[in-house]
């Protein structure tokens, strides 16, 4: 209850929450596109291709601005982008390679910049390292206000390009023989992507701020066929996680915050798999097995008409016993249940089973309708 | 070759601009040629194939006039006008297969996206929009399906969505991949019906495909192609045995009966 209290009234709390919401719902927006183009893993290089850009704007400018450190985060990560489409035109190499290779490159040359930063004897170094795994509590209010602007800055993108990135994500092709300068977009797009990330990277850090963009936006697809409804669940979803993770990473005993997003993330995710109507697990299980059991009654109908015909009489009953030996026991009770319920077949004092008027009809149906 | 066998017979072909004029197009991937100096004349009004066998180059040509793969050499002109500037007047169909039908969004709001381009920038679909992509769907038997999920449909049903939303282009020549690609009889009936609708109103349509049977029978017009152009003309004078052969390379898939003596009288 205390944290729902602090949440409002605690002033530090207060300022984390407004920050990582912002943060979860820009990403959730922007994750939507990059999930529907297939450019999940755009997004994993992206964020780590951004550290030794934020290593070398402290470096240059002495500042933990962080208006300073996403200019920075925002130029190395698109540097990475361009060198990845870079690879793919010019050689051989597919994209999944390229985009692993400027990913490793970069986070490591990243790492290399940090380690040689940090052992400089200024003591105005210390903290870049919370750009690995991400930091809530150490986000301000000017924070937060950089990460709102630059993030209405994303949205306004989509809101305005709202037309042109859908049909893009749909069917480029397309797009083009309309007339549409689909690099010019596709440009801007990536652009408000790359936005979407760096903003997140103080609070997430640069190793898990892909999970940010990917786990919302899929998990939004489970519940919606609409574009509009998948993008404003994918800010729900990106807030949620967001808040929840941050607000239990700053009252708790300084667990780094981007973990504890990414499960947040991953619990809406995993619940909204199984959970969700028509595509989550459990309703394809469902209807698995009503599919099955359909099958089985349909398997079983046939076996009583060609035993009533290979026995002459309309109305000869068979055992149970019989039916079992040709389908299997567990099949046979599921089945005969059923079929007695739709009076395709019934069964007599004695426990034998008939198969009625209508269900033979079915089956005849069924035969010529095949045929 | 082919030009004398074919082309400039018919009286569609003479006197007004052609829909599509093809020079000199050669396309190629990573130094391999997969269109190699082609000339193409479509005269406006006809409805025409492009036929050949796999890897012939057929959707590159559609798409390289198009401007979707880069020409290495050539020009394209539709209604005697670079492509670029007159791309207004041209709708295209992709092959279903081309994008992915679990895409979050409804029939009609596919239908409506071949509105797009003359909306322009930031202009939204209104009410006009959705009329007239409502319209289209009647014209393909599709009106039922309009607030249907996009992977709910049938492959015939998704290229019947594909047609309509070239239809709301409104253009004048429809350029059309393997519209006929494994759908079912009522979608083929259904995309015969428009395509003679459009030929009616005076559109061009072109066509890749890959039944040679029904080429008598649906088109009157055709493109035998093979990396270079075999021929081009009039499905009477250009659809022969001989020119097959050429382009099938000696072995003609598919096409037992009608003797080229029965494709002119259907022709």
């Amino acid at each position: 209850m205390s944290v729902f209290q602090d949440l409002f009234f605690d002033y530090t709390l207060r300022t984390v929450a407004l920050g990582t919401a912002a943060l979860g719902i820009v990403s959730g927006v922007l994750g939507t596109f990059a999930v529907l183009r297939r450019q999940s893993l755009l997004g994993d290089a992206i964020s780590h291709a951004a550290l030794p850009g934020i290593v070398l704007a402290f470096a240059l400018t002495g500042s933990k601005a962080t208006l300073v450190l996403v200019l920075g985060a925002a130029i190395a990560g698109w540097l990475g982008t361009l060198l990845v489409m870079l690879v793919v035109r010019s050689t051989r190499v597919p994209e999944d390679a390229a985009l692993g290779i400027v990913l490793s490159v970069f986070f490591g040359v990243g790492l290399v910049l940090l380690t040689f930063v940090q052992r400089r004897p200024t003591a105005s170094q210390a903290g870049l390292d919370r750009f690995l795994f991400g930091q809530a509590a150490t986000l301000l209010e000017r924070d937060v206000i950089t990460i709102a602007l630059l993030g209405a800055l994303a949205l306004g993108c989509v809101a305005l390009f709202w037309k042109e990135f859908k049909l893009l994500s749909f069917d480029r092709d397309f797009a083009a023989t309309l007339g549409f300068p689909v690099r010019v977009l596709d440009v801007l797009l990536t652009s408000a992507l790359v936005l979407a990330i760096v903003i997140g990277l103080q609070t997430v850090g640069v190793v898990l701020m892909s999970a940010m963009v990917i786990a919302p936006a899929a998990a939004a697809r489970q519940w919606t066929n609409s574009l509009t409804i998948m993008v404003l669940l994918a800010a729900l979803f990106g807030a949620i996680a967001g808040v929840t993770g941050a607000v239990i990473s700053a009252t708790g005993s300084h667990i780094p915050t981007g973990p504890m997003i990414v499960l947040a993330a991953t619990t809406v995710v995993a619940l909204s798999f199984t959970l969700a109507p028509e595509r989550g697990l459990v309703w394809a299980a469902l209807r698995r097995r009503r599919q099955r059991h359909a099958v089985g009654a349909e398997a079983v109908l046939d076996d009583l008409y060609a035993l009533a015909r290979q026995h002459g009489a309309a109305v000869h009953g068979h055992e149970v016993g019989v039916l079992d030996a040709l389908r299997g026991r567990s099949v046979v009770r599921r089945a005969l249940a059923q079929l007695a319920e739709d009076e395709l077949a019934r069964s007599d004092e004695q426990g034998r089973w008939h198969i009625t008027a209508s269900g033979r009809a079915q089956v005849e149906r069924d035969r010529t309708g095949g045929a | 070759m082919g030009e004398e066998r074919g082309s400039g017979r018919g009286p569609k072909a003479n006197g007004a601009t052609p829909a599509i004029e093809v020079n000199d197009l050669t396309v190629a991937y990573r130094e391999h040629p997969v269109l190699w100096d082609i000339d193409l004349t479509v005269p406006a009004g006809v409805l025409m194939a492009i036929v050949g066998p796999n890897g012939a180059g057929k959707s590159t040509l559609i798409k390289a006039i198009l401007g979707l793969v880069r020409a290495a050499a050539g020009q394209v002109l539709v209604h005697g006008r670079p492509y670029a500037e007159n791309r207004r007047l041209v709708a295209y169909v992709p092959q279903r297969g081309s994008v992915d039908w679990d895409f979050p969004t409804s029939v009609l709001d596919v239908v409506t996206m071949g509105r797009y381009g003359a909306l322009g920038w930031l202009r939204r679909p209104g009410r006009r929009e959705r009329e007239q992509a409502l319209a289209a769907l009647a014209q393909v038997d599709m009106v039922d399906y309009a607030g249907r999920q996009i992977s709910q449909l049938s492959g015939g049903q998704q290229q019947r969505v594909f047609l309509a939303r070239a239809l709301v282009q409104d253009a004048r020549v429809y350029l059309m991949d393997e519209p006929f690609q494994g759908v079912d009889a009522k979608t083929e009936r259904a995309i015969v019906t428009v395509l003679q609708q459009l030929r009616a109103a005076g559109d061009t349509v072109v066509v890749v495909h890959h039944a040679l049977q029904t080429v008598p029978e649906y088109f009157d017009w055709v493109t035998l192609l093979n990396v270079r152009r075999i021929a081009v003309g009039p499905v009477a004078d250009v659809f022969t045995e001989d020119n097959l052969r050429h382009t099938y390379g000696g072995r003609v898939p598919f096409y037992a009966s009608p003797s080229p003596g029965d494709v002119r009288a259907l022709g």
